[in-house]
């Protein structure tokens, strides 16, 4: 049988999940064509928002890679717009060309709408709606100091503010009713919401009537009708969607504010189908994901000659900001037929509302506390009569039918057809004979199987809860991931356990904490090694043989086994002297490559093992001592030329660079340390993006820790504000001392930083004085034993065996 | 083909090389790294990971095997096979533990047989 043609408009999240139901139910119905105006195929748009805040990146977004496409036989046309529809003689147009089709889907989702007010056009003023928006507000606000303003607080701007915040930059909400989210809250979840997102440094303005964005060549303030002025570097549109119907409209198919469909999801033209945000059904356009989800799955029956038909449903929203629960569903309008119930907890930041009419749900807001959420949306859904529960209804679920119920209980309680995750549309009964059928034993497997909780996440608990449920005791979800497969400890456990315990060697850990290998493995040894060695810094002795190679012998492995060697340069500072000396060993070592590395010094590559401490000792006698340029400690402290040359410099960045550096050299740590040092706002040493980094101003020294700029970039976060030198280098000190005892092997400060929260470390840092000094004090004499110069100690003959074969049989072979 | 003959050479003692650690001896063209396990067995391998040359007598030991240091496969001790997903062998020779004296015979590797 020949296949017949299928055209497919927009890769979006609709028809993504139409063209997995479709390959299900048809494999081989049709040849696909998928038509995508964004360079790219189909991700989860919804997720752009944990891609913004620097939470998930696009990796970790995409729904359907080019292996899947690959293997249904799709043709990708990403980057190629439809530009026309010829229905007299099916085919779609693009700038490319015309493409035939048997049937079309419509699938293009919708455009942001802007507000015509002048200055919208300008660079620096965005949409939040795909990768390219994402990409473009990532690196507005890398900029020092920069400033966004978003117009619009609903559900998209409230999330691409929180994100931008998180990235470090001045946010304001201008919002044009009198509360923050008016389509979902009322207005007491409201003036919540806009108290929580102030606390974490938003600033919100209601009644905001935008009238201009100012700026010559690029955005540079908003302007309100009051004349309020908000500089900005970035302005943000977040007002809204409409249906993208361009292409519908032209080619003459019924469109009103969207595309109208039946209820298969065919068109006025029964050749072409349309589904999500681009389609009106029944009077109704959609802008969520479940509902959108429903559609995909009608038109994929559709196309496969099958009945479906597309029921209207209830929709309910969350916020997706980290530490803000708010859910909301269904309608809570006033009126005079309906009442209301209300539970306000201060102390707790908890509200409830419940709107209900002849004793029927008929909207809930939860702020604070929202794991009821699911239980009232189903009461909603279905229409139950609650009068048996009125007077404890707002108590939620677990005070229904007597005694309290846990939550998991609660959720056992709950019928099969019961929503759990609303983005996907998958009921508990679903999830739970997912399950016992296929085996399954924790969330990814849920995940793999239902989708459930793989979309926004927010459902992930109930998922873990009906684990529990039907797994019982053999599911623990409070599970943590194992170092390795050598313990079901996790790192956390472990360090806690080695100082709770005494345990003062790799044997005594593995020992007493039941390790199943006998000697450990490459995963686990070094960071036992590296634990030991951090916890007891003057009984544990270094076990050379759990460290990876590059740290056992002090240079780094190349890929043809050579090796290189970085020395210090204090503070990127160097001399005639020094670089004479580094010339000398280059010449009479024959090394064939000299390189300036991204951190301010020096490399010489390609030098064999055997002639390693030769180099050390000439190197040695210039002065020069390792630069750990391969160890899980302090690499470089790069540093700017600072008031001793530069007109802008404000302190003496080099020398207070190079005294961090004097300080903090040979100190082992979680995973690398690099830092850096600028004189003033200017930053040309780029400490905003180090693990920490000092930026001079002239009141003195403002810290930051907590950046990356390798696999993940991430800007610093503001430890705080410090007058003095001396105190810059005992916060700095204590910060990495507090890291050195808390974090992870291989877990970055960043990552630590998150996993335990930035204002925990500011409290511990800057607000206990003991603490911190403390932490200082043990920093401190941990140095006594790390500041040794591990390649002086080699010239002088530590570890020979490393650096020589044990036997040379060239000659006996060829006896 | 005939009796099997053997070419035991001596290389060193135990001591020599450190628990959970490896040498290096040199035959020719070829380096064979030889390890010792945290029960003092010894072993001999090529020391050239069946993935892009790593040198083997860099890694970490561990169970009976050795993770090479330049893209972590592990390497099994006593047949030179690569474990896990990772599929390769690098060749592996025969040795002898007489007294904490080590013998090894190069004329005769594992793969062969
Ligand atoms: C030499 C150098 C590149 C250069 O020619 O400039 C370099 C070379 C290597 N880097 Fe780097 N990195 C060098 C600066 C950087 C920088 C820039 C900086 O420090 O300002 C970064 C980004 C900043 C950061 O770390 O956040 C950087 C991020 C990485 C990463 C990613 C780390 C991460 O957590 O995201 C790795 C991989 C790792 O560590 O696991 C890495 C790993 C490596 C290794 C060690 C790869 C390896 O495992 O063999 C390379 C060793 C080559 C060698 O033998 O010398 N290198 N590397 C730079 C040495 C700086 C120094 O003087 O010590
Ligand atoms: C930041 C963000 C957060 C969100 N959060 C949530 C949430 O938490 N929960 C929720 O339920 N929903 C959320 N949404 C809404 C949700 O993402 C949308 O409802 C959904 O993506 C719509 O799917 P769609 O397939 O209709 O359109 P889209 O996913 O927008 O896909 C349409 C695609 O068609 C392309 N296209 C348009 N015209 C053409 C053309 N002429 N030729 C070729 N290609 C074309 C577009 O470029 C686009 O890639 C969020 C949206 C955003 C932007
Ligand atoms: S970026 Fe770093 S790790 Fe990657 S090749 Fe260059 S030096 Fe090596
Ligand atoms: S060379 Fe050994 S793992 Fe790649």
């Amino acid at each position: 049988m020949t296949r017949q043609k299928l055209v497919v408009v927009g890769a979006g999240m609709a028809s993504g999940r139409m063209l997995e139901h479709l390959f299900e139910t048809a494999p081989d119905v049709y040849d696909v064509t998928l038509f995508g105006a964004e360079p790219r195929g189909n991700y989860n748009r919804i997720m752009l928002s944990p891609v913004l805040a620097g939470e998930k990146s696009f990796d970790q977004i995409v729904t359907h890679d080019a292996d899947w496409y690959a293997g249904h036989g799709v043709d990708c046309r990403f980057g190629e717009t439809v530009i026309a529809i010829d229905r007299e003689n099916k085919t779609v147009v693009t700038g490319k060309g015309e493409t035939p089709y048997d049937r079309l889907v419509v699938a293009t989702g919708s455009a942001p709408f802007v507000i015509p007010i002048a200055g919208k056009d300008l660079p620096g003023v965005r949409a939040f709606r795909d990768l390219d928006d994402v990409e473009a507000m990532v690196a507005a606000a890398g900029r020092p100091n920069a400033k966004a303003v978003v117009i619009g607080g609903g559900l998209l701007g409230l999330e691409a503010a929180a994100a931008l915040r998180l990235r470090g930059m001045e946010v304001v909400v201008l919002h044009l009713m009198g509360h923050l989210m008016e389509r979902q809250l009322d207005p007491a979840a409201g003036f919540l919401l806009q108290k929580d997102l102030e606390g974490r440094g938003i600033r919100v303005h209601c009644e905001a009537q935008t009238k201009a964005i100012l700026g010559e060549d690029r955005a540079e303030a908003v302007l309100l009708d009051d004349g309020t002025v908000y500089p900005a570097d970035l302005v943000v549109m977040a007002v809204g969607i409409r249906p993208e119907v361009r292409i519908a409209t032209d080619s003459g198919i019924h469109v009103e504010r969207g595309i109208i469909v039946d209820d298969r999801m065919q068109s006025s033209d029964p050749d072409i189908l349309a589904i999500g945000e681009c389609v009106e059904h029944n009077k109704m356009c959609y802008g969520l994901v479940a509902p959108l989800y429903d559609m995909a799955k009608v038109a994929a029956n559709t196309l496969a000659g099958k009945e479906a038909a597309f029921r209207p449903v209830e929709t309910a929203t969350q916020l997706k900001v980290t530490g803000v629960t708010l859910y909301s569903a269904g309608d809570f309008a006033d009126g005079e037929d309906r009442e209301e119930i209300i539970l306000r907890d201060a102390a707790a930041g908890v509200y409830k509302r419940l709107v209900l009419k002849e004793n029927r749900i008929l909207g809930a807001v939860l702020y604070g506390e929202t794991s009821d959420g699911g239980w009232f949306f189903d009461l909603l859904k279905k229409g139950t009569d609650v009068s048996d529960m009125r007077e404890t209804l707002i108590f939620g679920q677990a005070f229904q039918g007597g005694a309290p119920l846990d939550p998991t209980a609660a959720v056992a309680a709950l019928p099969d057809d019961a929503e759990i995750c609303g983005c996907n549309g998958i009921c508990k009964g679903t999830i739970v004979s997912a399950i016992s059928e296929k085996g399954l034993s924790n969330l990814d497997g849920v995940r793999a199987h239902t989708k459930a909780s793989g979309s926004c996440g927010t459902c992930t608990g109930l998922v873990e809860q009906l684990l529990q449920v039907t797994l019982g005791e053999s599911y623990n979800p409070a599970a943590v991931t194992p170092m390795c497969g050598c313990t079901h400890l996790g790192h956390s456990d472990v360090r806690r356990l080695i100082k709770s315990k005494q345990l003062k060697s790799i044997p005594a850990v593995m020992q007493e904490l039941e390790w199943t290998s006998s000697g450990g493995c490459a995963k686990c040894r070094p960071a036992l090694n590296y634990y030991l060695v951090s916890d007891w810094p003057d009984e544990y002795a270094d076990d050379y043989q759990s460290r990876f190679i590059n740290e056992r012998v002090h240079a780094n492995i190349q890929k043809d086994g050579t090796y290189s060697v970085v020395p210090r340069m204090w503070g990127g500072m160097t001399s005639s002297k020094e670089l004479r000396a580094i010339a000398d060993v280059v010449d009479k070592f024959d090394i064939p490559a000299v390189k300036c590395t991204g951190g301010q010094r020096i490399d010489m590559l390609g030098i064999r093992k055997e002639d390693l401490p030769a180099v050390w000792a000439d190197l040695g006698k210039a002065g020069f001592v390792s630069g750990q340029a391969y160890a899980k400690g302090l690499r470089t402290v790069k540093t700017c030329v600072g008031t001793d040359w530069c007109r802008f410099g404000t302190q003496d960045s080099t020398g207070l660079g190079i005294r961090i550096e004097r300080f903090m050299w040979g100190s082992w740590t979680p995973a690398k340390v690099k830092m850096a040092v600028s004189g003033c706002p200017r930053n040309c040493s780029e400490a905003t993006c180090k693990d920490v980094g000092v930026i001079c101003v002239d009141s003195g020294f403002e810290i930051h820790f907590a950046g990356a700029a390798g696999l993940d970039i991430k800007g610093t976060e503001v430890l705080g504000h410090v007058g003095s030198e001396d105190e810059a280098l005992e916060h700095i000190v204590a910060l990495v001392q507090m890291y050195r005892e808390q974090g992870h092997y291989l877990e970055r400060i960043y990552k630590w930083a998150k996993r335990i929260g930035h204002d925990e470390v500011r409290r511990q840092i800057m607000e206990d004085a003991d603490r911190r000094k403390a932490y200082y004090d043990r920093f401190v004499h941990s140095q006594k034993f790390a500041q040794v110069d591990p390649w002086s100690e080699r010239v002088s003959g530590k570890d020979k065996h490393e650096f020589k074969p044990m036997a040379d049989l060239t000659r006996e072979a060829a006896e | 083909m005939t009796a099997e003959i053997r070419n035991w050479v001596h290389i060193g003692s135990l001591e020599d090389i450190p628990r959970q650690g490896a040498r290096c001896v040199k035959s020719g063209d070829m380096t064979v790294a030889v390890f010792r396990t945290a029960t003092d067995d010894v072993f001999a391998l090529e020391d050239r990971c069946p993935h892009k040359n790593g040198p083997l007598s860099q890694g970490i030991v561990h169970d009976g095997c050795v993770t090479c240091p330049l893209h972590n496969w592990v390497i099994a001790l006593e047949t030179g096979a690569a474990q896990g997903a990772d599929e390769g062998r690098t060749l592996a020779f025969p040795v002898r533990l007489e007294n904490s004296r080590i013998y090894i015979d190069l004329s005769y590797s594992h793969e062969a047989v």
